[in-house]
């Protein structure tokens, strides 16, 4: 059953990358050197609609709140971010795009896959020697989330309710992508 | 480009998908896949690195500290590739192709070796791009891996879920991009 849904699922997502234009490195550096903020727009939307929905339906019970997970926040996230971003900018591709461009015929993402592979490796070989560093220092508590509304994750905010600020957030997400311009 | 979607529709679409896989299974991540696909390779060439291992509570270890961290979740998903996250990270190439043939945009033959924007830069010779974005590709996946999730996984599902981690990761992502694509590529 989950490797139906997993074929299932995957398919949407490659379909939706494809379909968005997150596949063409055009788009990426355009939208990185601020010139094109076509796929910022889509992203925002995108993060915006996805989370309303999923905090109101869980909200409603429809959505199990146990399919959450909420990764640790550490100091690595933010440099690992900044590596990935460099090189990000540099080729136009990120994990997920790199993969569906090899369905579009690019040679290009060919080579940004198989320098994935090495430095997956890479990573692979040196954690044993980094994992007790200030890398790995955590950030607020680790494993966090900004609203309420999981049985796992401490939130940032209690104060708030969850579904409020969720859906709050959300639809700021969505106004910015509305009101973003295109070109620049 | 002829065959895409606008912000709207393609938010909409996109959006839809990360909301399914958390409502059906799970957030959506790739970037570990790198990993899981490194260590097939290993597996195949090693008799070591991937252990059965009653003791550990996903049944498997490994010597080597990443792919035996988490009680041997990685060594486990390398052990038995038909998992769910590796076929759902290979079905997503097959979605994009359903896309491509179903009138999704498609890049011509300059285009595939390399895009526009690199070509008035840097010249029509595609070896100077695949051996820049070969290096970007270790970069990213190195930084992934650091990170513990790529643009998918952190900034995508996290900032999707309201996770602290989401938003800590596309500060660090897009402080370093956004300098590095204007240096690069300039504005104009």
């Amino acid at each position: 059953m989950n490797i139906i849904l997993a074929i299932i699922l995957g398919i949407f997502f490659g379909f939706a990358l494809q379909r968005a234009g997150a596949n063409n490195p055009q788009n990426i550096i355009n939208m990185l050197r601020l010139k094109d903020l076509h796929l910022m727009k889509t992203i925002f939307f995108a993060i915006g609609i996805s989370s309303t929905l999923l905090f109101l339906l869980m909200a409603f019970g429809i959505i199990d709140s146990g399919h959450l997970s909420v990764k640790s926040s550490y100091i690595g996230v933010i440099v690992g971010g900044a590596l990935l971003g460099l090189g990000f900018a540099i080729a136009g591709y990120c994990p997920g795009t790199s993969l569906t461009a090899l369905a579009d015929g690019r040679k290009d993402a060919f080579f940004f896959v198989g320098g994935g592979l090495l430095g997956a490796l890479l990573y692979t070989l040196v954690y044993g020697s980094i994992k007790e560093t200030w890398l790995f220092d955590k950030v607020a508590g680790g494993k966090v989330m900004l609203a309420t509304g999981s049985e796992i994750f401490e939130p940032l905010l209690p104060m708030i309710p969850g579904t409020l600020l969720a859906v709050a957030i959300g639809i700021v997400f969505m106004l910015i992508a509305w009101k973003l311009p295109e070109k620049i | 480009m002829n065959g895409q979607l606008n912000w709207f529709k393609g938010g909409l679409l996109l959006g839809a998908a990360f909301l399914f896989a958390v409502a059906l299974v799970k957030p959506i991540g790739v970037s570990t896949q790198f990993v899981i696909a490194d260590g097939i390779i290993w597996n195949l060439f090693s008799d070591t690195i991937v252990q059965e291992n009653p003791e550990s509570k996903t049944g498997y270890s490994s010597p080597n500290a990443y792919l035996g961290k988490s009680d041997g979740a990685y060594a486990e998903n390398i052990a038995n590739p038909l998992n769910y996250s590796f076929v759902f990270v290979l079905a997503m190439i097959a979605g994009a192709f359903v896309s491509s043939r179903l009138g999704g945009p498609k890049p011509n033959t300059e285009d595939r070796k390399a895009p526009q924007v690199w070509r008035q830069r840097f010249g029509e010779d595609p070896l100077a791009r695949y051996i820049t974005v070969f290096f970007a590709g270790v970069l990213v996946l190195f930084g992934a891996r650091l990170a513990g999730g790529c643009t998918s996984g952190h900034m995508m599902s996290g900032m999707m879920q309201t996770s602290l981690s989401g938003y800590l990761f596309a500060l660090g992502a897009f402080a370093a991009a956004v300098p590095a694509a204007i240096l690069l590529y300039k504005r104009n």
